[in-house]
């Protein structure tokens, strides 16, 4: 007789589910509020960066191509694997990673940015002092 | 009677990740069964000669998925042993924190999966509906759901906040309270035990005979598991191993489950003895000599063989994982078997097949 009973163990929990607000949310429709140090998509504030390669170098999965010479900077966001350690490596500060995710995406594209050569300027630094 | 063989896989409703195995039935019971794994090799262990030792770590966090911040600790913990690296006190309880929510994870991820294995799909969703209470902790807390990425040698990148910590705490509460509604299913149930209940047993002697590791092993009535050896902070936490006698599936998952409620209380007692200080230390030199790290995985026995010599790219990275080591068991379950239990004994090893097979 006790295992008829046993059977319906389940059954508590499904009315309870039944009863409660859905487990799911109508994505892309209601998204949920991102956390504060989520590792997301990933840029380079170029403006201030020095082209020193380090992400680059550091990259685990190789995604960074950094060009001194013509000042570019390029990621491919299908490569990336959003680790971080390019973040936490830049001697200037200058890349950083959004809360959010990157969106799926049914073409390939790739982030090209191009920035100014440091390098004049810094001769004329030394020129002055 | 003829023999038929049946081929099992690689694709099939059950499995996660692609196995196959060649059943060789009488009828509908099994009577041998030969496995082929190849399916999802990567080739991670080879990238060790181009990547260098730092940059490994993130690689061998995409061994696994389910349990990827276990395996860049193992990896960390044999890279710090072999440079006499200390790691500072606070830096080992955050690992093991972030070890045990993986486990949890880890785990009701598998009792869903173990649901859906005989058909019980309301149980495999509310399974996984509490997972994702344990997920949103590690994108609180590391940065993303899966590959928390908080392993680096010589400590670990993120410090948990005392208000982060009182809200792991209370999430964890809840996630506890939840699978307790699931524990009169998963352990009483009459559908669960007509399922599990002395299908695919492994005596003892043959669990030790044929190197089980994990739940797998402790299903069986053997309480062996590393975390006993004191790692990170676990000799610091009580910690006694769960352990079931009959060897059978629904023993292997009581230890499943039992286990759940264990890494929550080394959560809880790892927060409250959390050490204050530095989380890294700064780490000179490269790594030189051999040595085997080891590290209870959710799926047990976790082991890294690394090999550097004096430079930046390790001369040799080998990774043996639980599952390698259960597939022998599991061959010794499926014999005298119906074709119909085999879904259910073979997810009662938790296979993860990408680890294996790297």
């Amino acid at each position: 007789m006790t295992e008829g009973i046993i059977v319906f163990n389940m059954t508590p929990n499904v009315l309870r589910n039944f009863f409660s607000k859905s487990a799911t949310r109508l994505y892309p429709k209601e998204t949920r509020e991102t956390f504060g140090n989520v590792r997301g998509e990933l840029y380079n504030k170029i403006e201030a960066c020095i082209f020193c390669r380090t992400c680059a170098r550091k990259c685990p999965s190789q995604c960074i191509t950094v060009d001194t010479k013509e000042a570019t900077w390029q990621c491919d966001p299908f490569v990336c694997v959003y680790c971080g350690v390019c973040v936490e490596n830049c001697p200037k500060k200058c890349l950083y990673q959004k809360n959010e995710y990157r969106k799926p995406a049914i073409e390939k594209e790739v982030i090209f940015m191009k920035g100014e050569i440091k390098k004049e300027k810094t001769e004329e630094d030394q020129q002055e002092k | 009677m003829a023999r038929t063989i049946i081929p099992f896989g690689p694709q099939h409703p059950v499995f996660p990740e692609p196995l196959h195995l060649k059943l060789v039935l009488e009828d509908e019971i099994v009577k041998e069964a030969v496995p082929a794994l190849g399916y999802v090799h990567r080739g991670l262990e080879m990238l060790a000669d181009i990547r260098d030792y730092h940059q490994m770590i993130q690689i061998c966090e995409r061994v696994c998925g389910i349990c990827s911040t276990i395996h860049a600790q193992c990896y960390c913990q044999g890279i710090e042993e072999l440079m006499g690296i200390e790691v500072p006190a606070r830096a080992k309880f955050l690992r093991v924190i972030w070890a045990e929510i993986h486990r949890v994870q880890s785990h009701l991820l598998w009792l869903g999966l173990f649901a859906d294995a005989f058909g019980f799909e309301s149980l495999f969703m509310q399974c996984w509906k509490i997972r994702e209470r344990v997920m949103d902790i590690n994108e609180a807390t590391g940065g993303n759901r899966v590959n928390v990425s908080v392993n680096i040698i010589g400590g670990v990148k993120r410090d948990l906040a005392p208000d982060m910590t009182r809200w792991i705490l209370s999430e964890l509460d809840l996630v506890e309270q939840e699978v307790k509604r699931l524990e009169k299913v998963l352990l009483h149930d009459y559908t669960v035990k007509k399922r599990t209940v002395g299908k695919g047993v492994l005596t003892k002697d043959q669990a030790l005979e044929l190197g089980a590791v994990g739940p797998t092993l402790r299903g069986s009535g053997v309480a062996q598991d590393i975390r006993q050896l004191g790692y990170a902070a676990y000799g610091d936490l009580s910690y006694t191993p769960v352990v079931a006698k009959d060897g059978d599936a629904y023993s292997r998952n009581r230890v499943r489950f039992l286990e759940t409620y264990q890494a929550i209380a080394l959560v809880r007692e790892a927060i409250s003895k959390l050490p204050p200080g530095e989380i890294s230390v700064k780490v000179k030199g490269k790594p030189e000599g051999e040595i085997v790290s080891r590290v209870e995985q959710p799926r047990g026995e976790l082991m890294y063989y690394i090999k550097g010599n004096g430079k930046k790219n390790l001369d040799r990275l080998r990774i043996r994982t639980p599952t390698f080591a259960n597939i022998p068991p599991l061959l010794s379950m499926l014999p005298g078997i119906e074709l119909a239990d085999v879904p259910v004994i073979v997810l009662s090893i938790d296979p993860c097949i990408s680890c294996t097979e790297r």
